[in-house]
């Protein structure tokens, strides 16, 4: 018994080294799943809060170009109103529309930490579950698509960045509207991702938008980049390209959380569908 | 003694505040990451308990963690870090020769001795914290030289602080 603390205290630095080596790589394996250790990520009250102070110094820096892209999306949705268009018959009626609902909501929120440079890389922001935000909402930005929300806390949301190793969302071509998925590349590379599985019929050209196809959590048609390259090594049965993102990831401000109103309804229809099979 | 537990404390902080607010926006060509922070268990006072310098390596790293959303990872790294830095003291140094001031800095104990000691202690803890990251040998080429990239600009970081820091009258 002696003989065994003697030799407990003569190599403890081995025996403290276990132990706290253990405890730590027991964390971060159960972090593999998100969710189950939580409570030490940037949602939690205290970073979360010193991340929004940080944050208010830093967006005076890039005032003009987040003024700059806010001018031209007003430009742009002031193009799609009722009144820029004139009305070229005489005859007046008024309709009640019933043909168009709201299938999609949009909430506003600030991009509070965000990091490009890791393997698996999320983005915290400001709004949270107070705010109607919960788990599995996409997330899109006025340029492109940004990601996928990944856990809610009641004042911040943290969003699982397109650049992950797990992010994977419906993609089609903008002009054939050839079905595809598209990932993060393997090369870490912020500025572009890669288009795979399009079935060999499609004849992508150089340079063709790349868009949500409406499958996943996007509304159809917004857009993801640009193909900038066809023959990529990793192809198998079908195309695979690279494509430069439309949106700057170093550079994210604001970001609207899409809400898709009819996501229950669809999700129950299929789940009583799998059911039935 | 005293003063050296408010040195340590300020250290704790600041290193903190430094990575996660300047360092963490910071990459040379997406393939150099500096983790700066490790200089807070470099400099940690030889005579430090083991369990002491155990936990405030554990602790140092979730909290980084923390602020990364990687809980766990640097934690990991930091004490794998701790180890090395016992191993290499014993091997090295003869703790009687450093009664009033102890601590492993450059100004004391002269740059050969520092420059191996930062060389290989940022090593093992780089070298756990991107294999942990990546987890795949399928990006192995990447991985080594972002490795080898951030192990280059760490050390940097390190040994222009301790020539910033540089105290003449500590060289006996």
């Amino acid at each position: 018994m002696r003989n065994l603390l003697v030799f407990f205290s003569k190599y403890n630095a081995f025996f403290l080294f276990l132990l706290f080596e253990i405890l730590s790589l027991v964390i971060y394996i159960n972090y593999n799943s998100f969710q189950k250790a939580s409570f030490i990520n940037s949602s939690n009250e205290i970073t979360g809060n010193i991340y929004t102070r940080i944050n208010e110094f830093y967006s005076y820096l890039s005032l003009k170009e987040v003024n700059d892209s806010l001018a031209t999306e007003n430009a742009r949705l002031r193009n799609k109103l009722k009144s820029s268009f004139y009305v070229d018959t005489i005859a007046k009626h008024k309709v009640n529309d019933t043909v168009f609902k709201q299938q999609y909501e949009y909430i506003v929120a600030r991009v509070v930490n965000n990091s490009i440079n890791k393997v698996n890389n999320y983005i915290t922001i400001n709004k949270g579950s107070k705010y109607g935000i919960k788990k599995g909402l996409g997330v899109i930005c006025s340029s492109g698509i940004v990601g996928k929300v990944v856990n809610v806390s009641e004042d911040f949301s943290i969003v699982q960045s397109l650049l992950h190793k797990d992010s994977q969302f419906s993609a089609m071509l903008a002009d054939n509207k050839e079905i595809g998925y598209i990932e993060w590349g393997d090369d870490l590379d912020p500025k572009k991702a890669v288009l795979k599985e399009v079935s060999n019929n499609a004849l992508p050209k150089l340079g063709e938008s790349v868009v949500t196809s409406g499958y996943s959590l996007f509304p159809a048609g917004i857009p993801i980049g640009k193909i900038i390259n066809l023959h990529t090594k990793t192809g198998g049965y079908a195309l695979n390209m690279e494509v430069a993102l439309s949106v700057e990831f170093s550079k994210l401000q604001y970001v609207n959380v899409v809400v898709n109103k009819l996501a229950d309804k669809q999700m129950g229809l299929e789940a009583q569908q799998k059911k039935n099979e | 003694m005293n003063r050296a537990l408010i040195i340590n404390v300020l250290r704790f902080f600041l290193l903190i505040f430094l990575q996660v607010f300047l360092l963490k926006n910071i990459t040379v060509y997406n393939l150099s990451v500096p983790y700066f922070y490790i200089l807070f268990i470099l400099l940690l006072p030889f005579e430090t308990n083991n369990f002491v310098l155990f936990l405030l390596s554990f602790l140092i790293g979730i909290t980084i963690d923390a602020f990364y959303d990687s809980p766990g990872l640097h934690a990991s790294s930091c004490v794998l870090l701790a180890f090395v830095r016992i191993i290499f003291i014993n091997l090295t140094v003869h703790k009687e020769g450093f009664d009033n001031e102890p601590e492993p800095s450059l100004s004391l104990m002269g740059i050969r001795w520092f420059f191996t000691y930062v060389l290989v202690l940022t090593f093992a803890h780089h070298f756990i914290l991107f294999t942990l990251e990546s987890f795949s040998f399928s990006k192995l080429p990447y991985t080594l030289s972002r490795l080898f990239f951030s192990w280059i600009f760490t050390v940097f970081l390190i040994l222009l602080s301790g020539f910033l820091f540089f105290r003449s009258k500590d060289r006996k």
